[in-house]
C-alpha cells in the first residue's frame, strides 16, 4: 500500500485533527512501544467487554432491539430534513433557539457570538465529541474564553494536556498513578492518594465551585427528538445535570444526524446504549427536556445543528450508515486493532472501527485515508454494534475509494503496486498464462532457495508482507498436475 | 435571525435533500419485536426492582401508605440528617415532626448545596434496570432540587413500578421534562473502577409504598 508520504517530523503524533495527524501505521508504531498505554487500554476494554457480554446475555430480545435501533436511525436519516425542521419548530416553540452551522468554523463563531452577548469569560462543559471535532476549546482559548471540562475523564485530559482516546471513557489510557500526578500537580494537592475514590472526591470538590459560579454551559446531545423538540443527555456522573440546570445559558452543539423521530424511540436506544457503552443496565442519569423550562434551569437555551461534512456522507448509499452511530464505543472495545494501539493512533476524535469509517468520509477522503486499512476485517465491530452498522462492508468499500482516487492521479501510472495488480489481473485471466507463471515461479524459487522452509524475507514491495508474516513456499506440484498424473 | 445564518440553514437542508434523493433506501416499517409488555406477576416485578436498585447500592424500605411520614423521619434521624429540602407539593402527611423540612420556594443554589438531603415523590420505576424517572411535577420538584444535595430519599408506589423500559415510556408525558436516575451518581473513568457519587447525590434511599 503506497499512501501519501508526509514528512513525519512535520506531524504531531498526538493530533486529533485528521489534517495534521500522521498516517495510522506510523502513529500506531509509536503507541505500540508504549507498554503502559497498552496495559491500560487492555484492562479498560476487557472490563467493559466482559460487563457488556453478561448484560447482553440476560436480554433475550437483544437482536430485536438491534433491529429496531437500526431501523429507527435509518428512518431518521432517510427523512433528515423533515425531522430537523420538526425539531427546530418544537424546540423554538418551547422557548429555545436553533442555529445552523455548515462547518466547524461557523459553529465556533456562533458559540463565540452567544458568549459575547452575555460577556462570558468562562464556560463549563459536558463531555462532547462534537465540540472536540470542531476544536471548540482551542478556538475559545484563542478568543480569551476559558472552557472547563467537567466530565472526570475530560478533566484528566484537560489538566494533563492530553487528547481523548476512547468515545465513552476518553482517559482509559491513564492509570491511577498517572491521574494522581496530574491532579496533585494542577490542583495543588501534594498529599493526594492514588485511590480512585480520593481522586474522584478531589474532582468533585474542584468542580463544585465552578458549577456554582460559571453562568454558561456548553454540551453536546445524545439525541434530538423531532416529535417533542427534546434534547436527551446520557451521563453517569451528574456533571451533565449540573451544567443543564445551574447556568443561565446553555448551548448544545449537535451533529445533524443526532435526531430521532419519536420520544418513544428512546425506549429502544436507552436500552442498547448503556449496555453497549459501559456495560450497565442503565447509566446513572438521563435528562430529556425541550427549550426553556419556567422556573427550572437555564433561561437561554440554544441548539447549534452542525453539518461539517455529514450531509456529504449522507450522499453515499453505503457510507451513510456510519451516521447511524449512537457513539457507544462498543466497536472500539471489540476491535483487535484498537485493543493493541488505543485511540490516539487514529489521529481523530473518532477512533476505532467507527472512526475508521467516519473520519475519512467527513474529510471527503482527502485525509485519514490510511484508516480504512486499520482493520483486520474480522467483523467483531459489526457484531456488537447496537444499531447494526456494517462497518466491515464500509471499510472494504472505502479502501476501494482510496484506490480509485489514487488511480486517477497521473503518478499512479508508475506505481509498483498498481503495476503488480495489473500484471496479476492479466495472469489470472488466462489459464495458459497462469500455468506458465506457476512454472516460472517454481523455477525461480529453486534458483534462490533449498528445501521447503517458509520465507521470512522478500525483496522490494513484497517485503511488506514478510515484515509481519511468513510466506509458505510454492509446492513442487499443483493439484491439477497431481490429478492429471494420477489419471494417466 | 441574520442573513448568514438563514443561508446556512437553507444550504444544509438543500444538501440533505439532495443526498437523500440520491442515496436513501426505500422506507420500511420499524420492527418492534422486542419485549414491550410485562411477563412477570406484579410481586415479582417489585422484587426485581428492589434487587436491581440494591445492585446500585441504593437502600430500599417497604412501607404502608400510612407509615411514610414516620418511616422517613426514622431513616433521616438515624442518619443524622436534619435539614431536608422538599418540593412545595410534597404531601404534608409525609413530613413528620422531628425533621426540619425546607420547602423549595426558589431556594438559592447555596442553600440547596448546604442542606442534609432532599425528599421527593417519583413518576415511574423500571424494574429491569432499577431506574426511577421524575417528571418534575409539584411533588418531585425542579431538576436541581434532586441534584445538589448529597442525599435523596425517594418515595415510589409499587403501582408505579413497571417491568420494562417501553412500559415506562408509555406512562411518561413526552411534553414534560424527564430525569431518569439509576442509583447514585457514579463514574468508572479511572481504571474502570466504579466510584459512587461524583457530582449528584452520593446516597439514595427509596421508600417503596405497598398497599
Amino acid at each position: 500500500m503506497n499512501l501519501v508520504r508526509l514528512d513525519p517530523r512535520s506531524l504531531d503524533p498526538r493530533s486529533v485533527n485528521p489534517k495534521t495527524a500522521p498516517p495510522f501505521p506510523e502513529a500506531a508504531k509509536a503507541d505500540l512501544r508504549d507498554t503502559q498505554l497498552r496495559r491500560n487500554v487492555a484492562r479498560a476494554t476487557d472490563t467493559i467487554q466482559r460487563k457488556r457480554a453478561a448484560l447482553v446475555e440476560e436480554k433475550p430480545d437483544w437482536q430485536a432491539l438491534r433491529d429496531a435501533g437500526a431501523a429507527i436511525r435509518g428512518e431518521a436519516l432517510a427523512n433528515l430534513d423533515r425531522y430537523l425542521l420538526q425539531f427546530e419548530e418544537r424546540f423554538q416553540a418551547a422557548g429555545g433557539t436553533v442555529h445552523w452551522a455548515a462547518n466547524a468554523a461557523e459553529a465556533n463563531r456562533i458559540v463565540l457570538g452567544l458568549l459575547r452577548e452575555s460577556a462570558a469569560q468562562e464556560v463549563i462543559k459536558i463531555k462532547s465529541m462534537t465540540t472536540a471535532e470542531i476544536g471548540l476549546n482551542e478556538f475559545l482559548a484563542q478568543h480569551g474564553v476559558t472552557a472547563h471540562e467537567t466530565d472526570l475523564a475530560e478533566l484528566i485530559l484537560q489538566l494533563g494536556g492530553d487528547q481523548p482516546s476512547h468515545i465513552v471513557v476518553p482517559a482509559l489510557h491513564k492509570n491511577r498513578q498517572q491521574v494522581r500526578e496530574i491532579f496533585a500537580h494542577t490542583m495543588g494537592l501534594p498529599d493526594l492518594s492514588d485511590d480512585p475514590e480520593a481522586l474522584t472526591a478531589a474532582a468533585r470538590q474542584y468542580l463544585r465551585e465552578k458549577f456554582l459560579r460559571v453562568k454558561t454551559a456548553i454540551c453536546g446531545a445524545n439525541f434530538l427528538i423531532a416529535e417533542t423538540g427534546g434534547v436527551a443527555i446520557v451521563e453517569s456522573e451528574g456533571n451533565g445535570r449540573m451544567c443543564l440546570t445551574l447556568p443561565d445559558t446553555l448551548i448544545a452543539i449537535a451533529g445533524i444526524e443526532k435526531v430521532i423521530p419519536r420520544f418513544a424511540d428512546l425506549e429502544v436506544l436507552l436500552q442498547t446504549l448503556p449496555r453497549s457503552a459501559t456495560g450497565e443496565r442503565m447509566n446513572p442519569y438521563n435528562s430529556i427536556w425541550s427549550g426553556v423550562l419556567p422556573g427550572d434551569g437555564p433561561k437561554h437555551m440554544h441548539v447549534i445543528l452542525l453539518d461539517n461534512g455529514r450531509s456529504r456522507v449522507l450522499r453515499d448509499a453505503i457510507g451513510r450508515q456510519a451516521l447511524q452511530c449512537i457513539r457507544c464505543g462498543a466497536c472500539q472495545n471489540a476491535c483487535p486493532v484498537y485493543r493493541q494501539t488505543g485511540g490516539h493512533a487514529y489521529g481523530s476524535v473518532y477512533a476505532g472501527p467507527i472512526g475508521a469509517i467516519l473520519t475519512p468520509q467527513l474529510e471527503e477522503m482527502r485525509h485519514a485515508e490510511s484508516l480504512p486499512y486499520a482493520s483486520s476485517l474480522c467483523g467483531a465491530c459489526y457484531e456488537v454494534c447496537p444499531v447494526k452498522i456494517n462497518i466491515p462492508e464500509v471499510l472494504v468499500y472505502l479502501r476501494a475509494r482510496v484506490v480509485d482516487r489514487r488511480r486517477r492521479k497521473l503518478a499512479s501510472l508508475f506505481d509498483q503496486e498498481r503495476a503488480g495488480m495489473m500484471m496479476a489481473a492479466a495472469v489470472f485471466a488466462n489459464r495458459r498464462r497462469y500455468e506458465a507463471a506457476q512454472r516460472l515461479a517454481r523455477t525461480a524459487q529453486r534458483a534462490v532457495r533449498h528445501g521447503d522452509a517458509w520465507y521470512h524475507w522478500l525483496p522490494g514491495m513484497a517485503g511488506r508482507w514478510t515484515e509481519t508474516r511468513d510466506l509458505a513456499p510454492l509446492p513442487q506440484q499443483t493439484f491439477r498436475e497431481w490429478w492429471q498424473r494420477r489419471r494417466s | 435571525m441574520n442573513g448568514a445564518r438563514r443561508s446556512s440553514r437553507e444550504r444544509v437542508l438543500e444538501r440533505i435533500r439532495g443526498a437523500n434523493l440520491r442515496a436513501a433506501a426505500a422506507p420500511k416499517p420499524i420492527p418492534r419485536e422486542y419485549d414491550r409488555d410485562s411477563t412477570k406477576p406484579a410481586g415479582e416485578i417489585v422484587a426485581l426492582f428492589e434487587e436491581r436498585l440494591r445492585d446500585y447500592d441504593a437502600r430500599i424500605f417497604p412501607v404502608r401508605r400510612d407509615e411514610i411520614g414516620a418511616k422517613a423521619a426514622e431513616i433521616l434521624q438515624a442518619a443524622g440528617r436534619q435539614r431536608i429540602a422538599v418540593p412545595d407539593g410534597l404531601p404534608s402527611a409525609w413530613r413528620a415532626d422531628g425533621i426540619e423540612w425546607i420547602p423549595d420556594h426558589e431556594l438559592s443554589f447555596d442553600v440547596l448545596n448546604a442542606v442534609d438531603g432532599v425528599m421527593t415523590a417519583a413518576t415511574v420505576g423500571v424494574a429491569v434496570s432499577g431506574s426511577i424517572a421524575l417528571q418534575h411535577g409539584p411533588a418531585e420538584g425542579r431538576r436541581i432540587l434532586t441534584l445538589l444535595p448529597d442525599y435523596h430519599l425517594c418515595v415510589i408506589e409499587a403501582a408505579q413500578v413497571v417491568e420494562t423500559l417501553p412500559e415506562a415510556f408509555a406512562r411518561l408525558d413526552p411534553m414534560r421534562p424527564v430525569t431518569f436516575f439509576s442509583g447514585p451518581s457514579a463514574t468508572a473513568d479511572i481504571e474502570m473502577t466504579r466510584i459512587k457519587g461524583v457530582h449528584g447525590p452520593r446516597f439514595l434511599d427509596v421508600l417503596l409504598v405497598e398497599d
